[in-house]
């Protein structure tokens, strides 16, 4: 792996690498602030002494079966939106792109809303693995419809957008006639909200992420390489059909997965590449991990405020995630026209 | 490239299809789970009985239903066609540039908080919200190098979509009232709707359809090129920002009498310019008439497609409608720059 | 052995012939510039010949193999190819973007070695950008964009480099420089130059060999003074012209007839 830094030869390579430390220590320190907060407000050392065994039962319990896992799941998710959504814009090379845009996320909610329709009393063990063939399916539905001789950014955006209204008609259609108590769950799936995670969701999303994180890392260069468009990166020898279908498999893997513990979160996967962007560059070797964190902060930060803020009302955190896009977008259409045409 | 080339048979065609519509309305009117004879629905028109169901059921049921049909399904389809000649790109539709989600999120925001507003102050909110997202969806598909490509606006589209569509499922899950109520907007339906609402709307959309008819020949002149228009003399902005109007007043109309109806801008075009062509001033006639029918069929295939309950007719154009946008999108109609 | 050449390949797009059967020798050292009308057929010959379009009939031959059968960073590792208007991503820099170009001689681990380096550098001291080096590609000026993308074709350390109308777009003033950069790699290197250009009179000052392209099968090829004739020019590009001789260079200039202001007391217009 250190190898794979080693790219990065020429001078300016290490402000990135500081920028990775800088975030990655705003993680975890946002990470400790966040386990503190919350209906009853614990101070950091009454923290410590709870991982280490030593404190009364009530905080014990809060820490171990509640904060703790629900703040690392909100870690291990956003991190897979994020590095999900910069694969993608990676390879369509439009930072518009993202798995809820072209229709992934769309499919893990169709399979989600399916599921809880006919199996009401399944169990999120299911339900979660549900809405992650859903993911890897409407996938492979887009890159299919789209395939024609090869795969064309512009073709997968165009099919990954009729998919994406097929299945939200028809998850709506779902919606229409189900009962009441079924239709409560899917709108909070697919709002999303890490509520209720436990640390069966962590060692899965920790082994998940990492596979597909290594993954992700290893083909940094290929993404790279697509960037300079189809043309010039198969004239420097990149295999790019096979490239695209991995790339394009590892997002719905890590967009589905992270799906199916917290929802169908949005706008992660969109936001956390254009800020790592800005921050690292473009390459990938870095911006992958950028990502990675940022998302990861963004999921962390919103959960924290959405279950606090309004107590005692539990407010889902794609609620706060979504909000989040409309300043985003403002920003981006602000710094954007300065420097447009 | 156009089937019609004569005014004789663009004329004759188009008489048809008028004819074909009304067929359609009256095929929406007496058909349906408890299904009418036809002579009975002429019954109801001209010798009214309150005392038998199926009077009541065609007058105050069907017909407003198949009203609301004709009139939304005739908006969407002008609608499309302006959004298609203003992005001058042949994938656009209100619902794809994300300007029913807008008007969508308005109006359940305005129906969950405001919930004593009157009707009209529904419909209002919709309009905003149209406008809103028809302007975010512009800008934001600006952005960038290139410009306003085809593609970008799209993608920009797809993104205020899913946007407001998350805003809107949080208002569901903040607001305990909110679901069935939010859900017929989502879904696009025309049963059970308020009729007041419907009746509400009918001068918004006229005024959208004549503004549309209106814009016919100036939207000819503009689809060679902005700087062609310009120099032909014409004010491209003013142009712009009427078709904008035009395509808010329908679509905002559309959404608040039937919720989210999406394909039917995006297809309805499509058929119209291959049967007359490239000349807006049938595209624009055509389109209207073909929407309605469509919308009235879609909405007859609605109640049947699983009986005994009812399909929401935005459902029925979105699987109708997505395949079709795809096909193009396969056969490279990415649309001219 | 070491040559590229076609055999009887032809190209279509969609159901459109382009190219029909054509027999192509494309010398080796030397710069070939393809010319011909809109249309006829020289951006996708260029194409073709570095992999990109699959022939309808028909080979691609670089040094005695079919390019088609090998696989695509065998080919790029001799061939180098700059398509028209390329574009990079926001925010790149000119030093990443040249990196780029060592990437078909990386294996799976991405190892950069010290030859890796020194092909970059010697690539952007060629070309002129060292300076520069750590500007975005979008900040650049037309010229200096195209030399970045040039030093990554060159960073690519092959033998042949091909491009697809590198001039198009840039002032006279740019023009001149990609192309005198581009005649002074190939005098001091010998590196073969395989490009699409349109101003004649420009191919017959940089062009060795000249190769036009009409009715989907070559007219004419050879030498720019062979090639350059009023007979050519009239079948290639439908236009009556004068061939004069270019005073500074002494290649063939090609003035065509027509209208203008006529300061010559003996030009019949």
């Amino acid at each position: 792996m250190k190898s794979l830094f080693k790219t990065a030869a020429a001078k300016g390579a290490s402000a990135p690498k500081r920028k990775l430390l800088a975030l990655a220590v705003l993680l975890a320190a946002s990470y400790a602030a966040c386990v503190c907060a919350g209906s009853l407000i614990l101070s950091p050392d009454a923290v410590l002494l709870g991982i280490l065994g030593k404190s009364d039962s009530q905080v014990k319990m809060i820490l171990e079966t509640v904060r703790l896992p629900r703040a690392t799941t909100a870690v291990l998710a956003g991190a897979a939106l994020g590095v999900s959504g910069t694969l993608l814009q990676g390879t369509i090379r439009n930072p518009l792109a993202a798995p809820n845009v072209i229709g992934i996320t769309g499919g893990g909610s169709l399979f989600a809303v399916l599921f809880l329709n006919y199996f009401p009393d399944g169990g999120t063990v299911f339900l979660s693995l549900a809405s992650f063939l859903g993911a890897l399916a409407a996938a492979l539905v887009v890159y299919v419809l789209a395939f024609k001789k090869g795969v064309t950014p512009i073709r997968l955006i165009l099919v990954g957008i009729g998919v994406s209204s097929v299945t939200s008609a028809l998850t709506t259609l779902l919606l229409s006639k189900s009962k009441n108590a079924a239709v409560d769950k899917a709108y909070l799936w697919m709002v999303g909200s890490v509520y209720g995670a436990d640390w069966d969701d962590v060692r899965l999303l920790l082994v998940w992420f990492s596979i597909c994180f290594f993954f992700s890392i290893a083909y940094s260069r290929h993404i790279d390489v697509q960037g300079l468009g189809d043309e010039v990166a198969a004239g420097l020898g990149a295999h790019l059909q096979r490239h695209r279908a991995v790339i394009i498999l590892l997002s719905a893997a890590l967009s589905g997965g992270a799906a199916a513990v917290v929802g169908a979160i949005g706008f992660i996967g969109l936001i956390a590449p254009h800020m790592g962007r800005r921050l690292v560059g473009t390459e990938h070797i870095f911006l992958l991990p950028a990502s990675a964190l940022i998302g990861a902060l963004i999921l962390l930060v919103s959960d924290t405020v959405a279950r606090t803020v309004f107590l005692p009302v539990d407010v889902p955190a794609g609620v706060f995630t979504a909000a989040i896009g409309a300043p985003f977008f403002i920003y981006q259409l602000y710094h954007s026209r300065n420097q447009s045409n | 490239m156009a089937w019609l080339r004569t005014t004789t048979q663009k004329t004759a065609v188009l008489t048809g299809l008028l004819a074909g519509m009304v067929f359609c309305f009256g095929a929406s009117v007496s058909l349906g789970t408890y299904s009418i004879a036809l002579h009975e629905v002429v019954q109801a028109f001209i010798h009214f009985d309150p005392g038998l169901t199926e009077h009541i059921l065609v007058i105050h049921t069907r017909l407003p239903r198949a009203v609301t049909a004709m009139l939304v399904g005739g908006g969407l389809g002008v609608s499309g066609v302006l959004t298609q000649a203003l992005t001058r790109n042949p994938l656009a539709s209100p619902s794809i540039l994300g300007i029913n989600s807008g008007a969508v999120f308005f109006a359940v925001l305005a129906s969950s908080f405001a919930g004593n507003l009157p009707a009209e102050g529904i419909l209002w909110a919709a309009f905003s919200g149209a406008a809103l997202s028809a302007v975010c969806v512009y800008v934001l598909g600006s952005v960038g190098r290139d410009g306003l490509t085809p593609v970008k606006i799209v993608l920009a589209g797809s993104a205020i979509t899913a946007l407001f569509s998350s805003f809107t499922q949080g208002i569901l899950v903040l607001s305990e009232s909110g679901i069935r109520n939010t859900l017929s907007w989502l879904a696009g339906g025309i049963a059970g709707r308020d009729m007041k609402q419907q009746m509400m709307v009918i001068p918004y959309m006229a005024a959208g359809m004549l503004l549309a008819l209106l814009l016919s020949v100036p939207v000819n002149i503009l689809s060679s090129g902005d700087d062609v228009a310009k120099g032909l003399g014409q004010r491209t902005l003013l142009v712009k920002i009427m078709m904008g109007v035009s395509i808010i007043l329908l679509a905002g109309s559309s959404v608040a009498a039937a919720g989210s109806i999406s394909f039917v801008g995006l297809v309805v075009p499509h058929l119209s310019r291959n049967l007359v062509g490239q000349d807006h001033r049938w595209i624009i006639p055509y389109s209207a008439v073909l929407g309605a029918a469509l919308l009235l069929c879609a909405d007859i295939m609605a109640r049947f497609i699983v009986m005994p309950s009812e399909a929401p007719v935005g459902v029925m154009t979105a699987l109708i409608g997505a395949p079709f946008f795809i096909y193009i999108a396969r056969k490279g109609g990415k649309g001219r720059r | 052995m070491n040559e590229l050449l076609t055999n009887q390949l032809s190209l279509s797009y969609g159901d459109q012939l382009i190219i029909e059967q054509l027999n192509l020798h494309i010398p080796k050292g030397k710069i070939t510039i393809l010319v011909g009308s809109n249309g006829c057929g020289k951006s996708t010959l260029l194409k073709s010949l570095c992999r990109l379009l699959r022939p309808g009939e028909g080979t691609v031959v670089l040094d005695g193999q079919d390019i088609f059968k090998m696989s695509t960073k065998a080919v790029a590792r001799k061939l180098a190819v700059l398509p028209q208007g390329p574009t990079a991503p926001e925010g790149l820099t000119v030093s990443q973007l040249v990196r780029q170009g060592r990437y078909p001689h990386q294996n799976f681990m991405g190892q950069w070695t010290r030859q890796d380096e020194e092909m970059v550098q010697k690539a952007m001291e060629d070309t002129n950008v060292a300076g520069i080096a750590d500007r975005t590609v979008d900040s650049l000026s037309g010229g200096q964009r195209q030399r970045a993308w040039i030093a990554m074709t060159l960073a690519q350390g092959t033998e042949y480099l091909l491009l697809d109308e590198p001039t198009t777009y840039l002032d006279l003033a740019h023009q001149i420089e990609v192309l005198d950069l581009l005649y002074d790699l190939n005098a001091r290197e010998g590196r073969t130059i395989v490009m699409v250009l349109h101003d004649l009179n420009l191919s017959c000052r940089y062009g060795h060999h000249m190769v036009a392209l009409s009715n989907r099968r070559v007219y004419a090829q050879g030498a720019p003074e062979e090639v350059m004739t009023a007979e050519t020019v009239r079948k290639v590009f439908h236009l009556e012209c004068e061939i004069s001789t270019d005073p500074l260079f002494g290649t063939p200039l090609l003035i065509p007839h027509g209208k203008g202001r006529s300061m010559r007391p003996a030009h019949s217009g």
